[in-house]
């Protein structure tokens, strides 16, 4: 049983409300932050060796450090809970029912940069914990942790929600601040950086729901000793969203010291696959991350287990790797049609592009086309090598990671599984009744011995 | 003492750093700070020059999107020769002292940029037989150089419900490239907003939000910044293809006092076709002392004769257009280097090559044959400029040999 930062309270009776929460401890770090410089507080958060828990994995400590502080020019601290990652839903959870520990994190941390107005973007989907939040922020100011002078402190600290209006696209860092400031959410062409100009111009720094959370736990026990849970540069606990083909879907804290294996077939996570069906392979990180056939999910090329951590999991990059995303685990037992789930994402990807730039509004509607195609088995061979170059043409050459985020999925499905997608385009009528199965996905993987 | 001349050195230095050096394709060329790495690439001119389908220099905040200008960037600059690790949109990217930039050198920019053009052309009508465009169109001579024949696109194109915007503009959405430089406009040029892009991805459309028609005094000008066939003149639609038109340069004291009043006249006899702004080589609407040189309503689409305008010449324009023949200037003339070398002497005749060689001879006017000139047209002795290819003693001659 690993340590719980983020849920330990989680299922306490009537936690999302302020007197609970703060019977159970709650607020002490905002108490405690502020009796600190909040130089201090960036460099505890540094020391923790944090990452963004957004997606990208980013230094959450060096990512405020680059926060500019020109005199005279308001700071924006803006937490981005616009979770819409298929797959992903941890965030969801921890604002549904711990919106305190939130709200606490965005203090500290507002009170760390040095920012009096604060805001939460929030997916619109998630009308009714936009109510949520607002009912604890009223609550925590009520109680004297918002508002002017807070505890006494001379800080002055508000926190806004704004309601998303259900674009994916927003939850992209300078497409929310765009949205945020009124208008189209079109991401924005960096440089600048938001930590230089973001919203309205201001330096600005967007940090993720769970991320912001961690502040409380790393200034609760410390950076030093948050460091020492997880192994390597994967510290602290991660919420992982898991779903699928798993016996006990959910959202579960770990420490990043178990096997994915463990992960999956334990009955204190996902507790095994469903009907005695085997797994064919898993997309461990949020739609966006590549695929990875069963037998490279459980151990990587060298033949080691992998692990469920930042490391572990991009082990061997792309080639053989994937990547920890933002947690939304997907598990796809032997009944999966990975050319079906395919399509699936490119179609969510063509209907979320912005359409600013070229290659991903132009793109991601091909590749969906071609892959409806192929799944519904009027495909040509060569529209597989086709679909390898239109996503090879848009990678990398977009203005946001949408376009990556379009590309990496195709691309990993075509790697790991093209004997899939050609027996989908050899047997056209087989196909749309019967599945490919799980073949050899789960086959040991061949280590070579090096001497 | 000291001190003195290290102030100077100081000051010296602070004179010293007014410019960046950068490297675009082999050339060096020093620009001011803060300029982008197009407009660096713009001064040099030619191939370097990467294409810009989106970026309009005039207009606020445009460009980065349509990803054509892709340029790969070898080193950072000088305190940090590392390479970027990925391609960047020179329109958007400022240089830095000491960056090395590929563009036509660069394999990467090659592939990337082909891909775009596909990307840009898979979903466009090319009706450009019946559009109003083809010949002054940015796309075409995108495609025409980086395209490929034949496409790998099998499916249909897509389609938008034509919007009637108003009595002057015609919006054909089909043909729309979304470079957003026309919503710009209708932001930084026209009085009112009402004008911008609605839905998002491959279904995401340039509108006027409700049908509403464009009023405003200066929206034309949308008609000159767009790249396409999207938004075309309606007082000139189907009248003319341009390149039949004589552009010609000419003002009018217009009554608008931010109008500029310079304009290009595209006329046929003396008959007015089409009003436009002056444009530059790159396409875009030139500026006069320093005012970028917007025209108004009435003067784009009002003033329809040679008597409301006084004209100042023959317009030239520079452009590597598919069709920029006859009145296009589509060369610069080589400088003439023979004086230069002989150190301001003149050339001396050796030898006339008319007294030993047959061809050449400039009594023959070759624009009198029908046919490719032969050996025998140059032939001393006879008449021979009637001569068939049958009857040419060289063809004859290998019929025998037959």
């Amino acid at each position: 049983m690993s340590r719980k930062l983020l849920l330990e309270k989680a299922h306490v009776e009537g936690i999302r409300h302020f007197d609970v929460y703060r019977r159970e401890g709650g607020y002490r770090s905002v108490e405690k932050a502020l009796q600190m410089a909040p130089a201090d507080i960036v460099e505890e958060v540094k020391k923790s060796g944090l990452r963004g828990r957004g997606g990208a994995g980013f230094p959450t400590g060096m990512k405020w450090s680059f926060l500019a502080k020109p005199e005279g020019i308001p700071r924006y601290l803006v937490c981005n809970a616009d979770e819409s990652e298929p797959g992903t839903f941890k965030d969801r959870y921890l604002m549904e029912f711990i919106p305190h520990i939130l709200i606490e994190g965005m203090v500290v941390s507002a009170y760390a940069l040095g920012s009096n107005k604060n805001y939460i973007y929030i997916r619109g989907e998630y009308a009714w914990i936009a109510d949520i939040l607002e009912a604890a922020i009223d609550e925590a100011r009520n109680n004297g942790f918002l508002g002017k002078n807070i505890r006494g402190s001379g800080f002055d600290c508000e926190i806004y929600v704004q309601r998303g209006a259900g674009a994916y696209i927003c939850g992209e860092e300078t497409a929310l601040l765009e949205s945020l400031e009124g208008k189209r959410g079109n991401p924005r062409i960096k440089p600048p950086f938001p930590a230089v100009k973001g919203l309205w111009d201001c330096p600005t720094v967007v940090n993720n729901v769970e991320t912001l959370a961690a502040v409380v736990p790393i200034i609760n026990e410390g950076g030093e000793s948050y460091s020492k849970i997880g192994v390597g540069k994967s510290t602290g606990t991660k919420l992982i969203s898991a779903c699928g083909n798993i016996n006990k879907p959910g959202i579960y804290e770990i420490d990043m010291t178990i096997t994915v294996e463990e992960f999956i077939y334990s009955d204190e996570y996902c507790g095994g696959i469903p009907n005695g069906k085997r797994l064919k392979a898993c997309i461990p990180g949020g739609s966006s991350v590549p695929i990875l056939p069963a037998n490279l999910l459980l151990t990587t090329a060298k033949g080691e287990k992998r692990l469920m951590n930042y490391e572990s999991l991009s082990d061997g990059g792309f080639a053989t790797g994937t990547m920890m995303g933002s947690g939304g685990f997907i598990v796809l037992d032997e009944d999966q049609c990975i050319v079906k789930n395919t399509y699936t994402l490119a179609r969510f990807y063509r209907h979320e592009s912005c359409g600013q730039c070229s290659p991903c509004r132009e793109g991601t509607g091909w590749m969906e086309k071609i892959l409806k195609n192929i799944d519904e088995g009027k495909g040509a061979m060569s529209d597989i090598d086709l679909l390898w170059d239109i996503q090879r043409k848009i990678e990398g050459n977009t203005i946001c990671p949408l376009g990556d985020a379009a590309a990496w999925p195709v691309a990993a499905a075509i790697r790991h599984f093209r004997d899939e997608f050609e027996w989908h385009v050899k047997n056209p009528e087989l196909c749309l009744t019967k599945n490919y199965g799980l073949a050899h996905y789960a086959d040991p993987i061949h280590v070579p011995v090096t001497a | 003492m000291l001190l003195c001349g290290l102030c100077m050195k100081q000051n010296n230095m602070a004179d010293e750093i007014k410019t960046f050096k950068v490297t675009i394709d082999n050339i060096t060329i020093d620009v001011a700070p803060g300029t982008t790495i197009l407009n660096a690439a713009r001064k040099i001119g030619g191939d370097v020059t990467p294409p810009a389908m989106c970026y309009y220099s005039k207009l606020e905040g445009s460009g980065g999107k349509c990803r054509t200008c892709l340029v790969e960037v070898a080193a950072g600059s000088t305190a940090d020769p590392r390479p970027m690790p990925k391609l960047v949109a020179s329109c958007r990217t400022t240089v830095m002292d000491g960056m090395v930039v590929k563009n036509m050198t660069s394999e990467k920019v090659t592939d990337a940029r082909n891909g775009v053009v596909e990307f840009l052309l898979i979903n466009h009508p090319l009706d450009c037989p019946i559009c109003d465009q083809a010949g002054e169109c940015h796309l075409q001579d995108l495609g025409y150089e980086h395209g490929k024949e034949g496409t790998r696109y099998k499916f249909a194109r897509r389609t938008f419900v034509k919007e009637d915007i108003g009595p002057y503009i015609q919006l054909h959405m089909t043909r729309c490239i979304l470079c957003y430089r026309c919503t710009y406009v209708a932001d930084q040029i026209t009085d009112k907003r009402i004008h911008g892009v609605v839905d998002r991805g491959d279904h995401a459309a340039i509108s006027t939000y409700i049908s509403k028609a464009i009023s405003n005094d200066f929206s034309g000008n949308m008609i000159d910044v767009c790249p396409v066939g999207a938004l075309t003149d309606k007082t000139f639609r189907f009248k003319n293809r341009v390149w039949f038109t004589k552009p010609v340069d000419a003002h009018r004291n217009c009554e608008n006092p931010k109008c500029c009043g310079k304009a290009t006249l595209w006329l046929r006899g003396d008959e007015v076709f089409r009003v436009t702004a002056r444009k530059d080589e790159w396409g875009e609407v030139q500026s006069f002392d320093g005012k970028t040189g917007w025209i108004c309503n009435t003067c784009r689409f009002d003033k329809k004769k040679t008597s409301d305008w006084t004209i100042d010449g023959l317009t030239t324009i520079s452009r590597h257009s598919v069709i920029g023949t006859n009145k296009y200037k589509t060369l610069t003339v080589p400088e003439e280097t023979v004086q230069k070398v002989m150190h301001g002497l003149n050339p001396k005749l050796i030898m006339d090559i008319h007294s030993v060689s047959e061809v050449n001879n400039q009594d023959i006017h070759l624009s009198n044959l029908n046919r490719p000139a032969q050996a025998a047209d140059f032939s001393k002795s006879g008449q021979h400029a009637s001569v068939s290819r049958e009857t040419n003693p060289g063809v004859k001659q290998l019929k025998d040999e037959k």
